[in-house]
């Protein structure tokens, strides 16, 4: 990407090029804000976003996650044609199938299903032998039962990510990559200035959509904000022919994996052992651990072959739900981070309610459970436990 | 030669005219090209096509060769089998 000189002047700048900090851009600008920077260390999609496993799902177990989840499904549904995208976004609805591996875990999923269809989504408990006439390739030795949810799918984050993008762009909002925020500005409880490494920025509002870096970037204006970032491994291997529908996913023998619609299967799995920070190596712990597992749950995978290994940041929430913010300490400085490993499939409903609080419009869902402040001085009651 | 005949990358199906393309719209390094387009993503990373897209990129935007960055480069340089894998693991044990 090739960038003009930084202007001196924004009205509002938005730290990362993420699929948030485009979706966030896109809804500002959609809703008639102008004067919009969107400042970028790297490239786009060089964080968490061009990482990710390209999941997009709405069987969750907190009603906050389901919600952001269904609304953005929708969003995605028809995000080729309100974009007026010229690329495709390869949004393929083909479900997801979460299997459990022990009567309880299927209670819990019980529980989760009741939850989502009061939400109106269209999950349902399945037996192992209903699993099995999804996915024929799954071993059903291994698993107990099973939930599905025919909505879910894959969404490619690339050119989601250059679909917002553009579209924001055409709006006139502008993008500067290969430039990083150093330090931010402010005084008497209010944001003054945005300093980059190509030059500073007067401005009022800040939006903080730095992923893995969104602590830090909070402790640039003093702002304490209670996540931290945890390297996630993924793999992806050689493009074959269509066998899998749906994504297979399980929380307890901790695994995701799915097939593109370009033919690749990418799948990952997490390690609570993995040290919190910024590293984002590839371990031959992950590759013999993912190659046991998905060999034991879907057998024929084994025969594929992996071309390319890598990892990402989560940047993790104390409640697993995410943080999209104002802050009551400093005027215009606004946050979307704590994804805790779902942010990508939450974009259009990050970049929707957060456009709308920074424009003082009243939201289109109540925020409470994705405030900053939900984590002062009280105990966390809702657990998202639906995580791998 | 028409440059939509001239493959780039040939596990991609990337042709000489979609770089082109690509450079027009704003996209001028090796790791963007990638996440459009998936150049020097398919099975053999980049291993045929690396050197071309890099001179491409060098001599569309009149850079030094030596100038243009890269991909960076991540494991695996040749495909291995999930179950192989497996197997090596079990082994050790
Ligand atoms: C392996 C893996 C698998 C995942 N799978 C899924 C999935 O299937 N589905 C799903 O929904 N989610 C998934 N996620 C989570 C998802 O990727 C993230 O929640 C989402 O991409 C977050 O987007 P973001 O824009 O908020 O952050 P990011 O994409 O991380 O973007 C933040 C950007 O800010 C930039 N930045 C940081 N600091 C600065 C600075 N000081 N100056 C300038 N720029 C800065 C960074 O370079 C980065 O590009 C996965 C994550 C990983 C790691
Ligand atoms: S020819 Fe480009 S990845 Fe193989």
């Amino acid at each position: 990407m090739k960038n003009k000189p930084l202007p001196t002047h924004a009205d509002v700048v938005i730290i990362g090029g993420g699929v948030s900090g485009c979706s966030i851009a896109w809804n500002l600008a959609n809703q008639g804000q102008k004067n919009i920077v969107v400042i970028e260390r790297e490239y786009f999609t060089s964080g968490a976003t061009g990482r990710c496993g390209a999941g997009v799902r709405q069987q969750w177990s907190t009603k906050a996650n389901c919600i952001l989840a269904k609304k953005s499904v929708e969003f995605f549904e028809n995000a080729q044609e309100i974009l007026d995208y010229d690329g495709d976004v390869e949004f393929k609805q083909e479900g997801y199938l979460i299997v459990s591996s022990t009567p309880e875990e299927t209670a819990q999923f019980k529980k989760n299903v009741a939850l989502q269809n009061s939400l109106g989504i269209p999950s349902k408990l399945l037996t192992k032998e209903e699993a099995k006439e999804i996915v024929p390739h799954l071993n059903t030795d291994v698993i107990n039962a099973a939930t599905f949810c025919k909505t879910d799918g894959h969404l490619n984050p690339f050119t989601m990510t250059d679909a917002y993008y553009k579209a924001a762009a055409r709006l006139g909002v502008e993008f500067f990559t290969y430039t990083t925020v150093e330090d931010i500005d402010a005084k008497d409880g209010a944001i003054q200035a945005v300093k980059t490494d190509k030059g500073t920025i007067a401005t009022n509002v800040v939006v903080n959509a730095a992923g893995g870096w969104s602590k830090e970037v909070g402790e640039m204006v003093g702002v304490d904000i209670p996540v931290y970032s945890r390297n996630h491994e993924i793999l992806v291997t050689e493009p074959v022919e269509k066998m899998q529908g749906p994504m297979v996913i399980s929380f307890s023998q901790n695994i995701y994996c799915q097939q593109t619609p370009h033919g690749a299967f990418i799948m990952g799995r997490g390690d609570k052992d993995a040290p919190k920070g910024h590293d984002m190596s590839s371990s031959w712990k992950f590759l013999d651990e993912m190659s046991r597992t998905v060999t034991r749950l879907l057998p024929p995978i084994g025969e594929l072959r992996v071309i390319r290994q890598w990892g990402g940041l989560y940047n993790m929430s104390p409640d697993h739900q995410p943080i999209i913010s104002g802050t009551d300490a400093l005027k215009g400085f606004y946050i979307a981070c704590g994804f805790s490993g779902h942010g990508f499939m939450l974009a259009p409903m990050t970049g929707l309610l957060l456009s709308e609080l920074i424009l003082g419009k009243t939201p289109s869902l109540p925020m409470d459970d994705m405030a900053l402040d939900r984590f002062e001085g009280k105990e966390i009651t809702e657990l998202e436990t639906s995580v791998v | 030669m028409d440059p939509n005949k001239v493959i780039i990358c040939r596990c991609s199906d990337v042709s000489l005219q979609d770089l082109y393309d690509l450079f027009e719209e704003g996209y001028t390094t090796f790791e963007e090209l990638k996440r459009i387009k998936r150049v020097g993503m398919g099975p053999c990373q980049a291993n045929t096509c690396g050197k071309m897209v890099q001179w491409e990129i060098a001599k569309y935007f009149e850079k030094p060769l030596e100038s243009v960055e890269f991909h960076n480069m991540r494991p695996f340089t040749m495909g291995v089998k999930l179950k192989a894998i497996k197997e090596a693991a079990d082994d050790e044990e």
